[in-house]
């Protein structure tokens, strides 16, 4: 059984068709990339996983339980933690703050305090600006907040919407380095990039997404060779 | 600037008058400021959290008065001097009350809105302001008469300072406003509700997939700004025992000083509300005891066009931004 069981999703906004029957599933201890271009669904497909959006229509399994339209409140709880596009970092609170109200619905502290511990070792940079208000953190640092905040809820599925967005390469790459190294840990991983060449390399299964319904999927080293794919989404001709 | 001329003048007179009437000046107004801020702080944590100003509190706040009032009664302690733990008695249930008010309020009125048009959910407010107005009219709630709040705390002056009487009652006004203020200041800003209501305030949606009930923390939120409000009820009444009816423009007008003030302070900003309740309390009781009684509720709104011309956002508020 797959730790994740995407079925028949479909998602409106207001009238607006956003996923037209979307299925697939992730395996536990994998990295799975969800692809494709700007408006093409990643966003709701995870937000519906997440319970922020309501799915019309088919079903989102975790762990064999239905998780689809439970309030997302509930969600985490089950060991699944969605690191929203565009951070979502609370710049109004402190970045240990931030850190905490990741593990908030935890009530193991010695739990919490080892793995805050553990995300600081991840995201060094971070550790040094603890006190300080999470808004006065660069773009990068806020998004290794926003992973570190992620990671503080102990989750067994991770769900990353666009970890690179809008930072410098080397800032990329060293984004794309510490999703390696938490999927090593044995953190499964489901990763939505515009930036397909980086996550076909880290990737073990990728799924192209195209206007609300999948378009293509397989193994992404294969995907990574496929003229399509090349073509429309690295940027080959 | 025009401003440096009345302050001069009002320097002047002070200097003018002496000390005692200024001190005497000193304490009222820190003492309607501490009311005000246990007011404003209502209007700012449901801002905080809903970025909506609920027309409905200064009603809360009424009913606060009153019902301390009826519960002061129910016990006797009319003619009677009420026993020293009378005041805390009436205090808790007041602020129980409330809560539970405020709560329903919130699940019966607000709640159904939550994703409605901000219009839609300002007009169920003013709507939920005059029910409660009018149902506290009736006679079998707290009826049309204007009654006199028995004093549950002796009236006497505590000590003497340059010949002014510092009462009783003024000082156990601010000091219990003061520690709500601050067990509130400490809620927000030392605990994990705390934090879950910064960051509902700042985005639901993000605060939600850290696990936060949002509806929970929204229904907590109004159960704590009602508790402060039945607080300042009980308060003013101690301070000023003429209750007059609850749909009387007196409470209207002390809610939107209220209001004032935590726009003045930086509408969501606990310190602000505080801050701003202060300034307006400062500012109404000296221009009233020093240049013209009758003018007093015009200061008050003086320093709210002074304020929002200089500092749109509040004093203590930040830059505007929208929620996302
Ligand atoms: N809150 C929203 N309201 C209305 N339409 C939306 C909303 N969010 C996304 N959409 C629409 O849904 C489609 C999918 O968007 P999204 O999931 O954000 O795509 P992606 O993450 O792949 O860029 C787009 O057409 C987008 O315009
Ligand atoms: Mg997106």
């Amino acid at each position: 059984m797959a730790m994740l069981e995407v079925s028949d999703l479909h998602v409106y906004y207001d009238g607006i068709h956003a996923l037209k029957g979307v299925s697939f599933s992730v395996e536990e201890g994998e990295v799975v990339t969800l692809i494709g271009a700007n408006g093409a669904g990643k966003t709701t497909t995870l937000r519906a996983i997440s319970g922020l959006v309501r799915a019309a229509r088919g079903q989102v399994r975790f762990q064999g339980q239905r998780i689809s339209n439970l309030p997302a409140h509930t969600i985490v709880a089950k060991g699944l933690a969605h690191s929203p596009e565009g951070r979502g970092i609370f710049p109004n609170l402190t970045v240990e703050e931030n850190l905490d109200i990741g593990a908030f619905l935890r009530r193991d502290a010695a739990g919490v305090a080892k793995d805050k511990e553990q995300a600081l070792a991840l995201f060094p940079r971070i550790k040094e600006r603890l006190e300080q208000s999470a808004g006065t953190l660069s773009g990068g640092e806020q998004q290794m907040l926003a992973m570190a905040r992620a990671l503080m809820a102990r989750p067994k599925l991770l769900l990353l919407d666009e970890p690179s967005l809008g930072l410098a390469p080397q800032v990329v790459q060293q984004i794309f380095k510490i999703v390696r190294t938490i999927a090593a840990s044995g953190t499964t991983i489901l990763l939505v990039e515009q930036n397909a060449h980086m996550a076909l390399r880290v990737a073990r299964t990728a799924h192209v997404l195209e206007v609300g319904t999948l378009a293509l999927s397989g193994d992404a080293a294969a995907l990574s060779k496929d003229d399509k794919i090349r073509k429309a989404y690295l940027g080959v001709h | 600037m025009k401003l440096g001329g009345p302050v001069v003048m009002l320097g002047l007179l002070i200097v003018q008058h002496g000390f005692p009437k200024f001190l005497q000046t000193l304490v009222n107004s820190v003492a309607l400021g501490s009311l005000y801020a246990l007011i404003a702080l209502g209007y700012t944590l449901v801002y905080g959290v809903l970025r909506f100003i609920n027309f409905a509190h200064s009603d809360v706040f009424a009913v606060g008065a009153w019902l301390s009032f009826t519960f002061a009664t129910a016990f006797g302690w009319v003619a009677t001097s009420s026993p020293l733990w009378g005041m805390p008695l009436v205090l808790l249930l007041v602020m129980a009350a409330c809560a539970l008010l405020g709560v329903t309020i919130e699940i019966l009125a607000y709640r159904p809105l939550r994703k409605a048009p901000r219009l839609n959910v300002l007009i169920t407010a003013i709507g939920v302001s005059l029910f409660l107005q009018n149902v506290g009219q009736l006679s079998s709630v707290f009826g049309t008469q204007p009654q006199r709040m028995p004093s549950l705390i002796e009236d006497r002056s505590l000590f003497t300072i340059a010949q002014v009487h510092i009462r009783l009652v003024d000082v156990t006004v601010i000091a219990l406003a003061l520690a709500l203020m601050m067990a509130l200041q400490w809620m927000v800003f030392r605990t994990r509700l705390g934090r879950a209501m910064r960051a509902v305030s700042f985005d639901e949606k993000v605060a939600s997939l850290m696990g936060i009930n949002v509806n929970r923390v929204v229904t907590i939120t109004f159960a704590i700004g009602s508790a402060l409000a039945a607080a300042g009820g009980l308060l003013f009444a101690l301070k000023y025992e003429g209750l007059k009816q609850t749909a009387d423009a007196t409470w209207v007008l002390l809610g939107l000083k209220a209001f004032v003030a935590a726009v003045v302070g930086g509408i969501g900003n606990v310190r602000g509300a505080v801050a701003g309740a202060l300034l307006i309390g400062v500012v109404e009781v000296f221009g009233a005891s020093y240049l013209s009684p009758h003018m007093r509720d015009v200061y008050v709104f003086v320093i709210l066009i002074v304020v929002l011309l200089l500092k749109p956002s509040g004093i203590l508020g930040k830059a505007v931004r929208e929620k996302v």
